[in-house]
Protein backbone atom coordinates (compact mmCIF):
# COMPACT_ATOMS: atom_id res chain seq x y z
CA UNK A 1 0.00 0.00 0.00
CA UNK A 2 1.20 3.59 -0.86
CA UNK A 3 2.42 4.80 2.25
CA UNK A 4 0.25 8.15 2.25
CA UNK A 5 -2.37 5.67 2.24
CA UNK A 6 -1.44 3.19 5.02
CA UNK A 7 -0.93 6.96 7.10
CA UNK A 8 -4.52 7.33 6.27
CA UNK A 9 -5.71 4.24 7.38
CA UNK A 10 -3.93 4.01 10.51
CA UNK A 11 -5.21 7.57 11.79
CA UNK A 12 -8.57 6.29 10.91
CA UNK A 13 -7.82 2.95 13.16
CA UNK A 14 -6.82 5.33 16.19
CA UNK A 15 -3.58 3.81 15.91
CA UNK A 16 -1.51 6.69 16.39
CA UNK A 17 1.86 4.78 17.69
CA UNK A 18 1.86 3.09 13.80
CA UNK A 19 0.94 6.80 11.98
CA UNK A 20 3.75 8.39 14.23
CA UNK A 21 6.17 5.57 12.68
CA UNK A 22 5.25 5.84 9.20
CA UNK A 23 5.37 9.73 9.18
CA UNK A 24 8.88 8.91 10.39
CA UNK A 25 9.13 6.32 7.19
CA UNK A 26 7.56 8.85 4.55
CA UNK A 27 10.12 11.97 5.46
CA UNK A 28 12.74 9.50 5.18
CA UNK A 29 11.81 8.38 2.08
CA UNK A 30 11.59 11.94 0.96
CA UNK A 31 7.96 12.36 0.37
CA UNK A 32 7.41 15.98 0.61
CA UNK A 33 6.22 17.30 4.23
CA UNK A 34 3.08 18.72 2.74
CA UNK A 35 1.84 15.55 1.01
CA UNK A 36 2.17 13.91 4.04
CA UNK A 37 0.15 16.23 6.05
CA UNK A 38 -2.20 16.90 2.95
CA UNK A 39 -2.92 13.48 1.76
CA UNK A 40 -2.13 11.24 4.65
CA UNK A 41 -3.16 13.24 7.60
CA UNK A 42 -5.87 15.51 6.94
CA UNK A 43 -6.77 13.09 4.47
CA UNK A 44 -7.63 10.42 6.91
CA UNK A 45 -9.23 13.14 9.37
CA UNK A 46 -11.90 14.23 6.89
CA UNK A 47 -12.57 10.89 6.00
CA UNK A 48 -13.49 10.23 9.65
CA UNK A 49 -15.39 13.33 10.09
CA UNK A 50 -17.41 12.51 6.91
CA UNK A 51 -18.22 9.12 8.84
CA UNK A 52 -18.95 10.58 12.11
CA UNK A 53 -21.77 12.83 10.58
CA UNK A 54 -23.22 9.73 8.60
CA UNK A 55 -23.11 7.93 12.38
CA UNK A 56 -20.92 5.25 11.38
CA UNK A 57 -18.55 6.18 13.64
CA UNK A 58 -19.04 7.97 17.06
CA UNK A 59 -17.16 10.57 19.59
CA UNK A 60 -14.80 8.41 20.79
CA UNK A 61 -13.37 7.12 17.46
CA UNK A 62 -13.20 10.36 16.14
CA UNK A 63 -10.78 11.34 19.42
CA UNK A 64 -8.76 8.09 19.19
CA UNK A 65 -8.13 9.41 15.30
CA UNK A 66 -7.46 12.80 16.51
CA UNK A 67 -4.82 11.72 19.01
CA UNK A 68 -3.42 9.74 15.84
CA UNK A 69 -3.01 12.83 13.45
CA UNK A 70 -1.35 15.18 16.37
CA UNK A 71 1.36 12.00 16.63
CA UNK A 72 2.05 12.96 13.03
CA UNK A 73 1.90 16.28 12.53
CA UNK A 74 4.50 16.12 15.72
CA UNK A 75 6.62 14.82 13.39
CA UNK A 76 5.99 17.35 10.60
CA UNK A 77 6.50 20.11 12.84
CA UNK A 78 9.95 20.56 12.65
CA UNK A 79 10.15 20.40 9.22
CA UNK A 80 7.78 23.56 8.45
CA UNK A 81 9.58 25.76 11.24
CA UNK A 82 10.68 28.45 8.26
CA UNK A 83 7.06 28.92 6.92
CA UNK A 84 5.46 27.69 9.95
CA UNK A 85 2.83 24.59 9.82
CA UNK A 86 0.75 24.85 6.84
CA UNK A 87 -3.32 25.90 7.22
CA UNK A 88 -6.21 26.21 6.22
CA UNK A 89 -6.98 29.32 8.07
CA UNK A 90 -6.14 30.38 11.73
CA UNK A 91 -8.83 30.76 14.27
CA UNK A 92 -9.06 32.04 17.90
CA UNK A 93 -11.08 29.71 20.37
CA UNK A 94 -12.03 29.69 23.74
CA UNK A 95 -15.14 29.54 26.63
CA UNK A 96 -16.80 32.91 27.34
CA UNK A 97 -15.71 34.91 30.22
CA UNK A 98 -17.36 33.75 33.72
CA UNK A 99 -17.31 30.09 32.29
CA UNK A 100 -14.95 27.53 33.24
CA UNK A 101 -16.44 24.55 31.01
CA UNK A 102 -14.13 24.08 28.38
CA UNK A 103 -14.77 20.22 26.91
CA UNK A 104 -17.38 21.35 24.02
CA UNK A 105 -14.44 24.53 23.01
CA UNK A 106 -11.82 21.48 22.99
CA UNK A 107 -14.01 18.99 21.30
CA UNK A 108 -14.28 22.21 18.46
CA UNK A 109 -11.23 23.01 18.72
CA UNK A 110 -9.54 19.28 17.92
CA UNK A 111 -11.78 18.98 15.19
CA UNK A 112 -11.00 22.20 13.24
CA UNK A 113 -7.28 21.25 13.94
CA UNK A 114 -8.04 17.70 12.12
CA UNK A 115 -9.64 19.68 8.62
CA UNK A 116 -6.42 21.30 8.45
CA UNK A 117 -6.90 24.48 10.52
CA UNK A 118 -4.78 26.38 12.70
CA UNK A 119 -6.31 26.88 16.43
CA UNK A 120 -4.97 28.92 19.21
CA UNK A 121 -6.64 27.97 22.24
CA UNK A 122 -7.01 30.97 24.84
CA UNK A 123 -9.04 28.27 27.33
CA UNK A 124 -11.83 29.43 29.58
CA UNK A 125 -12.89 32.84 31.22
CA UNK A 126 -11.25 34.85 28.47
CA UNK A 127 -12.67 38.42 28.17
CA UNK A 128 -13.82 40.00 24.55
CA UNK A 129 -10.28 42.13 24.60
CA UNK A 130 -8.44 39.11 24.88
CA UNK A 131 -10.20 37.11 22.08
CA UNK A 132 -10.08 40.66 19.62
CA UNK A 133 -6.45 41.38 20.36
CA UNK A 134 -5.10 37.85 19.90
CA UNK A 135 -6.65 37.88 16.52
CA UNK A 136 -5.47 41.02 15.48
CA UNK A 137 -1.61 40.06 16.65
CA UNK A 138 -2.17 36.43 15.11
CA UNK A 139 -4.35 37.59 12.09
CA UNK A 140 -6.85 34.98 12.59
CA UNK A 141 -9.88 35.03 10.07
CA UNK A 142 -12.22 33.65 12.84
CA UNK A 143 -12.70 33.76 16.68
CA UNK A 144 -14.80 30.89 18.06
CA UNK A 145 -16.54 31.25 21.26
CA UNK A 146 -18.21 28.65 23.47
CA UNK A 147 -20.88 29.02 26.36
CA UNK A 148 -22.33 26.67 28.71
CA UNK A 149 -24.92 28.74 30.52
CA UNK A 150 -27.22 31.42 28.97
CA UNK A 151 -25.80 33.95 32.00
CA UNK A 152 -22.78 34.63 29.90
CA UNK A 153 -24.00 35.07 27.23
CA UNK A 154 -24.10 38.41 26.88
CA UNK A 155 -20.25 38.69 27.05
CA UNK A 156 -20.13 36.76 23.71
CA UNK A 157 -22.09 39.55 22.22
CA UNK A 158 -19.85 42.32 23.81
CA UNK A 159 -16.86 40.24 21.56
CA UNK A 160 -18.74 41.39 18.57
CA UNK A 161 -19.20 45.02 19.40
CA UNK A 162 -15.48 45.25 19.91
CA UNK A 163 -14.74 44.00 16.66
CA UNK A 164 -17.29 46.73 15.46
CA UNK A 165 -15.91 49.09 17.39
CA UNK A 166 -12.11 48.69 16.21
CA UNK A 167 -13.55 48.19 12.38
CA UNK A 168 -12.55 44.63 12.45
CA UNK A 169 -15.51 42.97 11.72
CA UNK A 170 -15.70 41.99 8.29
CA UNK A 171 -12.19 40.95 8.54
CA UNK A 172 -12.48 38.57 11.93
CA UNK A 173 -15.46 37.06 11.44
CA UNK A 174 -17.55 35.41 14.88
CA UNK A 175 -18.62 32.06 15.33
CA UNK A 176 -20.69 30.69 18.73
CA UNK A 177 -21.82 27.58 20.05
CA UNK A 178 -22.39 25.64 23.20
CA UNK A 179 -25.16 24.12 25.32
CA UNK A 180 -27.57 27.49 25.55
CA UNK A 181 -26.62 28.81 22.17
CA UNK A 182 -29.13 28.84 19.34
CA UNK A 183 -29.21 30.01 15.38
CA UNK A 184 -31.24 33.32 16.64
CA UNK A 185 -29.40 34.38 19.40
CA UNK A 186 -26.05 34.28 16.60
CA UNK A 187 -27.87 36.72 14.47
CA UNK A 188 -29.38 38.49 17.37
CA UNK A 189 -26.13 39.45 18.79
CA UNK A 190 -24.53 39.59 15.39
CA UNK A 191 -22.44 36.76 15.02
CA UNK A 192 -21.40 35.42 12.07
CA UNK A 193 -22.72 31.46 12.45
CA UNK A 194 -23.63 29.03 15.01
CA UNK A 195 -22.00 25.82 15.36
CA UNK A 196 -24.49 23.35 16.72
CA UNK A 197 -21.54 20.38 17.43
CA UNK A 198 -18.37 19.90 16.29
CA UNK A 199 -18.95 19.05 12.85
CA UNK A 200 -20.76 21.62 12.05
CA UNK A 201 -18.65 24.22 13.55
CA UNK A 202 -15.80 22.72 11.13
CA UNK A 203 -18.55 22.98 7.99
CA UNK A 204 -19.43 26.85 9.39
CA UNK A 205 -15.92 27.98 10.02
CA UNK A 206 -14.95 26.67 5.99
CA UNK A 207 -17.87 28.63 5.12
CA UNK A 208 -16.54 31.83 6.67
CA UNK A 209 -13.03 31.51 5.37
CA UNK A 210 -14.45 31.03 1.85
CA UNK A 211 -17.08 34.36 2.31
CA UNK A 212 -14.11 36.17 3.78
CA UNK A 213 -11.70 34.73 0.43
CA UNK A 214 -14.49 36.36 -1.90
CA UNK A 215 -14.73 39.53 -0.48
CA UNK B 1 -32.43 20.30 59.81
CA UNK B 2 -29.17 20.34 57.73
CA UNK B 3 -27.63 17.87 56.41
CA UNK B 4 -23.66 17.35 54.86
CA UNK B 5 -23.50 13.68 53.99
CA UNK B 6 -21.14 11.78 51.90
CA UNK B 7 -22.08 9.71 49.28
CA UNK B 8 -20.82 6.40 48.62
CA UNK B 9 -18.70 5.74 45.24
CA UNK B 10 -20.91 2.95 44.46
CA UNK B 11 -24.11 4.82 44.32
CA UNK B 12 -22.82 7.90 42.51
CA UNK B 13 -21.14 5.41 39.52
CA UNK B 14 -23.54 6.05 36.38
CA UNK B 15 -25.24 3.73 34.66
CA UNK B 16 -23.22 2.64 30.93
CA UNK B 17 -26.46 3.79 28.72
CA UNK B 18 -26.15 7.44 30.67
CA UNK B 19 -22.32 7.69 29.61
CA UNK B 20 -22.59 7.33 26.57
CA UNK B 21 -25.94 9.44 25.78
CA UNK B 22 -23.46 12.12 26.57
CA UNK B 23 -21.00 10.53 23.81
CA UNK B 24 -23.81 10.43 21.01
CA UNK B 25 -23.64 6.75 21.43
CA UNK B 26 -27.42 5.42 21.11
CA UNK B 27 -28.72 2.84 24.06
CA UNK B 28 -28.12 -0.81 22.93
CA UNK B 29 -25.35 0.31 20.17
CA UNK B 30 -22.62 -2.60 19.91
CA UNK B 31 -19.90 -1.47 21.18
CA UNK B 32 -15.97 -2.06 19.84
CA UNK B 33 -13.49 -2.71 22.15
CA UNK B 34 -11.52 0.15 21.85
CA UNK B 35 -14.56 2.07 23.39
CA UNK B 36 -15.46 -0.39 25.69
CA UNK B 37 -11.74 -0.01 27.09
CA UNK B 38 -12.11 3.72 27.15
CA UNK B 39 -15.15 2.79 29.45
CA UNK B 40 -13.85 1.16 31.67
CA UNK B 41 -10.78 2.60 32.10
CA UNK B 42 -12.90 5.90 32.36
CA UNK B 43 -15.12 4.65 34.90
CA UNK B 44 -12.01 3.68 37.21
CA UNK B 45 -10.45 7.02 36.72
CA UNK B 46 -14.22 8.64 38.19
CA UNK B 47 -14.25 6.15 40.95
CA UNK B 48 -10.28 7.28 41.96
CA UNK B 49 -10.93 10.89 41.27
CA UNK B 50 -14.52 11.77 42.72
CA UNK B 51 -15.52 12.88 46.04
CA UNK B 52 -19.08 13.00 45.91
CA UNK B 53 -20.44 15.41 48.67
CA UNK B 54 -24.06 16.52 49.40
CA UNK B 55 -25.29 18.83 51.40
CA UNK B 56 -29.22 19.27 52.48
CA UNK B 57 -31.08 21.91 54.46
CA UNK B 58 -34.95 21.90 55.06
CA UNK B 59 -36.56 25.10 53.75
CA UNK B 60 -40.28 25.58 54.88
CA UNK B 61 -42.51 26.53 51.81
CA UNK B 62 -43.35 30.12 52.57
CA UNK B 63 -39.50 30.46 53.01
CA UNK B 64 -38.86 28.66 49.53
CA UNK B 65 -41.60 30.69 47.99
CA UNK B 66 -39.92 33.72 48.94
CA UNK B 67 -36.55 32.19 47.46
CA UNK B 68 -37.82 31.22 44.29
CA UNK B 69 -38.80 34.88 43.27
CA UNK B 70 -35.23 35.28 43.50
CA UNK B 71 -33.92 38.37 41.33
CA UNK B 72 -37.43 38.52 39.82
CA UNK B 73 -36.32 36.99 36.60
CA UNK B 74 -38.46 33.53 36.34
CA UNK B 75 -40.64 32.27 33.84
CA UNK B 76 -44.09 33.79 34.25
CA UNK B 77 -45.92 30.23 34.82
CA UNK B 78 -43.48 27.60 35.76
CA UNK B 79 -44.05 23.56 37.17
CA UNK B 80 -42.65 24.41 40.62
CA UNK B 81 -45.53 27.24 41.22
CA UNK B 82 -47.99 24.93 41.24
CA UNK B 83 -45.85 21.78 42.46
CA UNK B 84 -44.73 23.48 45.78
CA UNK B 85 -48.43 24.68 46.47
CA UNK B 86 -49.08 20.79 46.83
CA UNK B 87 -45.95 19.83 48.24
CA UNK B 88 -45.44 17.98 51.93
CA UNK B 89 -41.95 19.37 52.38
CA UNK B 90 -39.22 20.72 50.50
CA UNK B 91 -35.28 20.52 51.25
CA UNK B 92 -32.65 22.93 48.93
CA UNK B 93 -29.62 20.72 48.17
CA UNK B 94 -26.22 20.82 46.02
CA UNK B 95 -23.92 17.98 45.49
CA UNK B 96 -20.49 17.94 43.82
CA UNK B 97 -17.76 15.17 42.98
CA UNK B 98 -15.30 17.31 43.55
CA UNK B 99 -12.32 19.51 41.67
CA UNK B 100 -10.17 16.27 41.06
CA UNK B 101 -11.90 15.10 38.37
CA UNK B 102 -12.32 17.99 36.09
CA UNK B 103 -8.31 18.19 36.89
CA UNK B 104 -8.03 14.93 35.24
CA UNK B 105 -9.90 15.71 32.40
CA UNK B 106 -8.01 18.87 31.83
CA UNK B 107 -4.73 16.87 32.66
CA UNK B 108 -5.43 14.03 29.45
CA UNK B 109 -7.25 16.44 26.94
CA UNK B 110 -3.22 18.31 27.68
CA UNK B 111 -1.53 14.76 27.25
CA UNK B 112 -3.67 14.81 23.54
CA UNK B 113 -5.60 11.44 25.39
CA UNK B 114 -8.81 13.13 23.81
CA UNK B 115 -10.76 10.14 24.00
CA UNK B 116 -10.34 9.08 27.48
CA UNK B 117 -10.97 12.53 28.56
CA UNK B 118 -13.98 13.04 27.13
CA UNK B 119 -15.28 9.90 27.71
CA UNK B 120 -14.08 11.15 31.49
CA UNK B 121 -15.92 14.09 31.27
CA UNK B 122 -19.34 12.25 30.15
CA UNK B 123 -18.74 9.42 33.27
CA UNK B 124 -18.28 12.33 35.45
CA UNK B 125 -21.29 14.44 33.99
CA UNK B 126 -23.42 11.32 34.56
CA UNK B 127 -22.05 10.47 38.04
CA UNK B 128 -23.15 14.23 38.91
CA UNK B 129 -26.81 13.10 38.00
CA UNK B 130 -26.36 9.88 40.09
CA UNK B 131 -24.98 11.35 43.18
CA UNK B 132 -28.44 13.93 42.57
CA UNK B 133 -30.43 11.06 41.92
CA UNK B 134 -28.78 9.71 45.43
CA UNK B 135 -29.93 13.03 47.61
CA UNK B 136 -33.50 12.21 46.40
CA UNK B 137 -32.89 8.96 47.56
CA UNK B 138 -31.42 10.54 51.16
CA UNK B 139 -33.88 12.98 51.86
CA UNK B 140 -36.87 10.52 51.38
CA UNK B 141 -34.72 8.49 53.91
CA UNK B 142 -34.35 11.13 56.42
CA UNK B 143 -38.53 12.02 56.06
CA UNK B 144 -38.83 8.69 56.64
CA UNK B 145 -37.16 8.38 59.65
CA UNK B 146 -39.86 10.92 61.32
CA UNK B 147 -42.54 9.43 59.87
CA UNK B 148 -43.29 12.06 57.07
CA UNK B 149 -43.38 10.02 54.03
CA UNK B 150 -44.22 6.39 52.86
CA UNK B 151 -43.16 4.65 49.73
CA UNK B 152 -46.62 5.95 47.93
CA UNK B 153 -45.08 9.00 47.63
CA UNK B 154 -41.77 10.51 46.04
CA UNK B 155 -38.78 13.21 45.88
CA UNK B 156 -38.25 14.56 42.91
CA UNK B 157 -35.38 17.62 42.51
CA UNK B 158 -35.40 20.66 40.23
CA UNK B 159 -32.82 23.23 39.44
CA UNK B 160 -32.00 26.94 38.33
CA UNK B 161 -31.89 26.59 34.88
CA UNK B 162 -34.29 24.55 34.70
CA UNK B 163 -38.25 24.56 33.75
CA UNK B 164 -38.33 28.07 34.44
CA UNK B 165 -36.40 28.87 37.09
CA UNK B 166 -33.73 31.32 36.41
CA UNK B 167 -30.25 30.95 36.80
CA UNK B 168 -30.17 33.76 38.79
CA UNK B 169 -32.01 32.04 41.83
CA UNK B 170 -28.33 29.99 42.50
CA UNK B 171 -27.64 33.59 44.29
CA UNK B 172 -30.83 32.65 47.13
CA UNK B 173 -30.10 29.73 46.93
CA UNK B 174 -26.57 29.77 48.04
CA UNK B 175 -27.09 32.01 50.82
CA UNK B 176 -29.45 30.09 52.73
CA UNK B 177 -27.79 26.50 52.28
CA UNK B 178 -24.14 27.43 51.92
CA UNK B 179 -23.04 24.61 49.83
CA UNK B 180 -19.12 26.16 50.24
CA UNK B 181 -19.48 23.62 53.31
CA UNK B 182 -19.04 20.89 50.62
CA UNK B 183 -16.32 22.84 48.59
CA UNK B 184 -18.57 24.20 46.11
CA UNK B 185 -18.61 28.28 45.53
CA UNK B 186 -20.53 30.50 43.27
CA UNK B 187 -18.73 32.52 40.47
CA UNK B 188 -20.59 36.28 39.27
CA UNK B 189 -21.71 34.28 36.56
CA UNK B 190 -23.74 31.92 38.47
CA UNK B 191 -21.66 29.23 37.66
CA UNK B 192 -20.70 26.41 40.35
CA UNK B 193 -17.17 25.32 41.01
CA UNK B 194 -16.38 22.38 40.70
CA UNK B 195 -18.21 22.26 37.66
CA UNK B 196 -19.55 18.74 38.15
CA UNK B 197 -22.23 20.33 40.91
CA UNK B 198 -25.66 20.33 40.72
CA UNK B 199 -28.04 22.69 42.53
CA UNK B 200 -31.69 22.56 43.61
CA UNK B 201 -34.94 21.97 45.59
CA UNK B 202 -35.95 18.36 46.58
CA UNK B 203 -39.59 18.25 46.62
CA UNK B 204 -41.28 15.77 48.99
CA UNK B 205 -45.29 14.59 48.03
CA UNK B 206 -47.68 12.56 46.15
CA UNK B 207 -46.48 11.44 43.26
CA UNK B 208 -49.41 12.59 41.27
CA UNK B 209 -48.39 16.42 42.09
CA UNK B 210 -45.34 15.95 39.70
CA UNK B 211 -47.25 14.77 36.91
CA UNK B 212 -47.02 17.68 34.15
CA UNK B 213 -47.05 18.59 30.47
CA UNK B 214 -43.85 19.47 29.29
CA UNK B 215 -45.45 22.36 27.13
CA UNK B 216 -44.24 25.41 28.82
CA UNK B 217 -43.55 28.23 26.34
CA UNK B 218 -39.48 27.95 27.39
CA UNK B 219 -40.36 24.20 27.36
CA UNK B 220 -39.03 24.51 23.31
CA UNK B 221 -35.31 25.98 24.17
CA UNK B 222 -34.98 22.98 26.47
CA UNK B 223 -32.14 20.67 25.40
CA UNK B 224 -32.64 18.16 28.08
CA UNK B 225 -35.67 16.99 28.59
CA UNK B 226 -35.12 15.48 31.79
CA UNK B 227 -38.86 16.13 33.24
CA UNK B 228 -40.50 12.99 31.11
CA UNK B 229 -37.92 10.58 32.25
CA UNK B 230 -37.47 11.35 35.95
CA UNK B 231 -41.33 12.02 36.40
CA UNK B 232 -41.47 8.52 34.54
CA UNK B 233 -38.82 7.09 36.61
CA UNK B 234 -40.75 8.18 40.37
CA UNK B 235 -44.07 6.95 39.20
CA UNK B 236 -42.96 3.56 38.52
CA UNK B 237 -40.66 3.13 40.90
CA UNK B 238 -41.39 2.68 44.55
CA UNK B 239 -38.02 4.66 46.55
CA UNK B 240 -36.89 1.20 48.19
CA UNK B 241 -36.71 -0.44 44.59
CA UNK B 242 -35.05 3.06 42.99
CA UNK B 243 -32.42 2.34 45.88
CA UNK B 244 -31.90 -1.11 44.72
CA UNK B 245 -30.98 0.04 41.30
CA UNK B 246 -28.49 2.23 42.49
CA UNK B 247 -26.35 -0.66 43.89
C1 LIG C 1 -23.95 17.24 31.06
C2 LIG C 1 -24.63 18.48 31.57
C3 LIG C 1 -24.33 18.90 32.86
C4 LIG C 1 -23.27 18.22 33.73
C5 LIG C 1 -21.87 18.79 33.55
C6 LIG C 1 -21.71 20.01 32.75
C7 LIG C 1 -20.36 20.01 32.07
N1 LIG C 1 -20.35 20.18 30.78
O1 LIG C 1 -19.36 19.78 32.67
C8 LIG C 1 -23.80 18.52 35.15
C9 LIG C 1 -24.75 17.37 35.47
C10 LIG C 1 -22.79 18.64 36.27
C11 LIG C 1 -24.58 19.80 34.87
C12 LIG C 1 -24.82 20.77 35.83
C13 LIG C 1 -25.56 21.91 35.57
N2 LIG C 1 -26.27 22.18 34.46
CO1 LIG C 1 -26.13 21.15 32.84
N3 LIG C 1 -26.20 20.23 31.21
C14 LIG C 1 -25.57 19.19 30.79
C15 LIG C 1 -26.06 18.82 29.36
C16 LIG C 1 -27.05 17.66 29.47
C17 LIG C 1 -24.95 18.47 28.38
C18 LIG C 1 -23.77 19.46 28.38
C19 LIG C 1 -22.51 18.78 27.90
O2 LIG C 1 -21.55 18.64 28.64
N4 LIG C 1 -22.52 18.31 26.64
C20 LIG C 1 -21.37 17.66 26.04
C21 LIG C 1 -20.41 18.74 25.50
C22 LIG C 1 -19.29 18.12 24.73
O3 LIG C 1 -21.19 19.51 24.63
P1 LIG C 1 -21.14 21.10 24.59
O4 LIG C 1 -20.36 21.68 25.67
O5 LIG C 1 -22.54 21.58 24.41
O6 LIG C 1 -20.34 21.36 23.22
C23 LIG C 1 -20.80 20.93 21.94
C24 LIG C 1 -21.71 21.94 21.22
O7 LIG C 1 -22.45 22.77 22.08
C25 LIG C 1 -20.77 22.70 20.31
N5 LIG C 1 -20.00 23.82 20.86
C26 LIG C 1 -19.59 24.06 22.13
N6 LIG C 1 -18.82 25.14 22.19
C27 LIG C 1 -18.72 25.63 20.95
C28 LIG C 1 -18.04 26.73 20.45
C29 LIG C 1 -18.09 27.01 19.08
C30 LIG C 1 -17.35 28.17 18.54
C31 LIG C 1 -18.88 26.18 18.22
C32 LIG C 1 -18.97 26.50 16.79
C33 LIG C 1 -19.56 25.07 18.72
C34 LIG C 1 -19.48 24.80 20.07
O8 LIG C 1 -19.86 21.70 19.92
C35 LIG C 1 -19.55 20.86 21.05
C36 LIG C 1 -19.20 19.48 20.59
O9 LIG C 1 -20.25 18.83 19.92
C37 LIG C 1 -26.76 20.16 28.93
C38 LIG C 1 -27.96 19.99 27.99
C39 LIG C 1 -27.53 19.60 26.59
N7 LIG C 1 -28.05 18.51 26.11
O10 LIG C 1 -26.70 20.26 25.99
C40 LIG C 1 -27.18 20.76 30.28
C41 LIG C 1 -27.21 22.27 30.46
C42 LIG C 1 -25.96 22.88 29.88
N8 LIG C 1 -27.16 22.41 31.92
C43 LIG C 1 -27.88 23.38 32.35
C44 LIG C 1 -27.96 23.77 33.71
C45 LIG C 1 -28.98 24.80 34.07
C46 LIG C 1 -27.11 23.22 34.68
C47 LIG C 1 -27.01 23.67 36.16
C48 LIG C 1 -26.99 25.15 36.36
C49 LIG C 1 -28.17 23.02 36.96
C50 LIG C 1 -28.05 23.29 38.44
N9 LIG C 1 -28.71 24.30 38.94
O11 LIG C 1 -27.39 22.56 39.12
C51 LIG C 1 -25.67 23.00 36.57
C52 LIG C 1 -24.51 23.97 36.39
C53 LIG C 1 -23.19 23.36 36.74
C54 LIG C 1 -22.24 24.39 37.24
N10 LIG C 1 -21.03 23.99 37.50
O12 LIG C 1 -22.58 25.53 37.46
C55 LIG C 1 -28.66 24.06 31.24
C56 LIG C 1 -28.15 25.47 30.94
C57 LIG C 1 -29.31 26.36 30.60
C58 LIG C 1 -29.08 27.76 31.06
N11 LIG C 1 -30.14 28.38 31.49
O13 LIG C 1 -28.00 28.26 31.02
C59 LIG C 1 -28.54 23.03 30.04
C60 LIG C 1 -28.48 23.64 28.66
C61 LIG C 1 -29.78 22.10 30.16
C62 LIG C 1 -31.11 22.78 29.83
N12 LIG C 1 -31.81 23.33 30.79
O14 LIG C 1 -31.49 22.78 28.70
N13 LIG C 1 -24.94 19.89 33.57
S1 LIG D 1 -39.01 20.06 28.80
FE1 LIG D 1 -37.29 20.87 30.01
S2 LIG D 1 -37.98 22.89 30.72
FE2 LIG D 1 -39.81 21.78 30.03
S3 LIG D 1 -40.59 20.86 31.90
FE3 LIG D 1 -39.25 19.32 30.91
S4 LIG D 1 -37.22 19.58 31.86
FE4 LIG D 1 -38.47 21.40 32.34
Amino acid sequence: MDILKEISVRLQQGDDERVCELTRQAVEKKVPPRAILDEGLIGGMNIIGERYKAHEIFLPQVLLAAKAMYAGTDVLRPLFVKEGMPAIGKVVIGSVQGDLHDIGKNLVGIMLKGAGFEVIDLGNDVPPERFVETAEKEDAAVIGISALLTTTMPVMKRTVDLLEEKGLRTKIRTIIGGAPISEEFAKQIGADAYGYDSTNAVESVKRLIMANESD
Amino acid sequence: MRKILEIPLDEARPDQDAILETQGIPSGKELTEDVKALLERAIDLFLEFSKPKVAISDISIPGFEALYKGEGLNEQDTPLDEIITKADDLALFAVTIGERVSEEIDRLFKANEFALGSMLDSVASAGTDKAADTAESRYFDLLSEKGRITSSKGVLRFSPGYCGWHMSGQEKLFEFLRPEDIGISLLESYLMKPLKSISGVLVAGDKDIFVFDDSYPFCSECRSRSCHKRIRTLLKESRSDKKKGVM
